[in-house]
């Protein structure tokens, strides 16, 4: 287990380990069933767009007792479990990249993202998120992800986010981690974020 | 004095002039001075012979022409027309007389300058490790990685993208792998370069050196299972027990290097591309 109030290092981070986990809340839930319906299902939703939560409670109790006959199967299987590629969504683990004392002093829990200000659920780089930080809730922007974008802008090794406040100003004073200049492409709002960034990748 | 010298060179079957100031007694012998004074036995005036000039051997190696042909233009194992293939060679003929793309491998370090309206003066610069070629013909991509401020960062640049505008080799080398990206895996130290380190001359008649370096990893989990024969990475230095190199080569598949049809011989589409490159 990780050694208590130490801030995970870029890397180290360890992807979510375990049996498949009955229950609407758990968004990797899906990720972890080998069973081919549950992915095209999920791919139906994508496609179709908004999934409301009552429409997901649903089918998923119409499907629990499918899940667990499935799971029951499942259990017998090997699961590759790979580290997530992706980019930012509800309940990833994130690291934040500026000096403020909210993002650096330690917890027992890593910042975790809790909501994405965002049509679909994933955000990429310059898109605002909700972050539970030390038990309290803070907006940030991200300014980095695992995931391949596309060509000639940078890859990161670490989904790296920077803390703002309701009004769009950063609530640190430097960034000493490079970030991606095609922040400025996205508008005025993150000129602040710019200008304490040191490094422009 | 000089009826001596007279004497001598009498004795030798050339003619000597007496000077007139020989006479003087104690004077200097000048007629040692051959040169101008040696005549052939026909009386012709000998011509001046100049000392033979040093031979000169080269020590170095034979030029061997060697011709890199890059991997883009080779066309892939397909059903497609290749007269698409001979469209795209001709494009990307007609960037690389603007552009000067070098020859480069995976596990060379480059250094990128591209046009970006959103940087200060108009242009971003990158320097990294290339551990990635793909892509075939125009869409051809490379993938620059290096770590900076602790952040490994990673680019993925496309060889003919008009945003482009330079690609120098900084140091020219090849590695034990074709891809590199198990980098992401191991330690930092070995993906970390200094953005403003100079070009490592390269003679172009020199082999590509070989860099047999076997990097160290971080603790598992990994983002790919490197172990697994799959992959067939030579360039990590596995600290793993034995007991997971075995099971992992439980994934081998041993009768794929027999397999005939995946074999792809390439000489002779290289031959005809080299022509069309040439004309």
């Amino acid at each position: 287990m990780r050694a208590g109030g130490i801030a995970p290092e870029p890397g180290s981070l360890r992807p979510f380990v375990g049996r498949p986990q009955p229950g609407w809340g758990n968004p990797n839930r899906w990720k972890l069933c080998g069973f081919s319906y549950e992915r095209n299902r999920l791919n139906l939703c994508k496609k179709i767009g908004l999934v409301t939560r009552i429409s997901m409670a649903f089918l998923s109790r119409r499907l629990g007792l499918l899940l667990t006959q499935v799971n029951r199967v499942i259990e017998q299987r090997h699961f590759s479990i790979s580290g997530s590629c992706s980019a930012i969504q509800k309940l990833t683990r994130v690291r934040v990249v500026d000096n403020s004392t909210l993002g650096n002093t330690p917890y027992h829990r890593p910042p975790k993202c809790i909501h994405v200000y965002n049509k679909s659920g994933v955000g990429k780089v310059g898109d605002k998120i909700l972050l539970a930080i030390k038990g309290e809730k803070k907006k940030a922007v991200i300014v980095g992800h695992r995931r391949p974008g596309p060509c000639m802008t940078p890859r990161f090794d670490s989904n790296n986010v920077v803390l703002i406040e309701e009004n769009g100003n950063p609530t640190g004073t430097r960034i000493k981690i490079p970030i991606p200049l095609i922040l400025r492409k996205k508008g005025g709002e993150f000129s602040k974020v710019l200008a304490i960034a040191q490094n422009l990748v | 004095m000089a009826a001596s010298c007279g004497r001598f060179l009498e004795r030798a079957g050339v003619r000597v002039l007496a000077r007139a100031s020989a006479a003087r007694p104690g004077a200097l012998c000048r007629c040692f001075s051959s040169s101008g004074l040696l005549r052939t036995n026909d009386g012709e005036p000998t011509k001046f012979q100049p000392p033979p000039k040093p031979v000169v051997t080269d020590q170095r190696k034979e030029v061997v022409e060697s011709r890199f042909l890059s991997p883009e233009f080779i066309p892939p194992r397909g059903r497609t027309d290749p007269f698409k293939f001979y469209i795209e060679r001709i494009d990307m003929k007609r960037r690389r007389k603007v552009l000067n793309i070098p020859e480069f491998y995976v596990g060379s370090i480059l250094s990128v300058t591209t046009a970006d309206p959103y940087a200060n003066d108009k242009t971003s610069h990158f320097v990294g490790i290339c551990i990635q070629r793909g892509g075939k013909g125009l869409g051809a991509t490379f993938v620059l990685r290096n770590v900076i401020e602790g952040q490994g960062v990673e680019f993925c640049y496309e060889l003919y993208n008009p945003r482009i505008l330079e690609i120098k080799v900084l140091k020219l080398e090849k590695r034990l792998d074709d891809n590199l990206m198990y980098l992401r895996d191991a330690l930092p130290e070995y993906s970390t370069f200094d953005v403003n380190m100079k070009p490592v001359p390269h003679s172009p008649n020199d082999e590509i050196p070989v860099n047999k370096l076997k990097v160290k990893m971080k603790p598992k989990p990994w983002t790919k299972r490197w172990e697994r024969p799959k992959f067939n990475i030579q360039g990590i230095h596995f600290e793993l027990p034995e007991k997971i190199m075995e099971k992992a080569q439980k994934w081998s598949k041993p009768w794929q290097e027999f397999d005939m049809l995946r074999e792809y011989d390439t000489s002779k589409l290289e031959r005809e591309i080299w022509k069309e490159m040439e004309s």
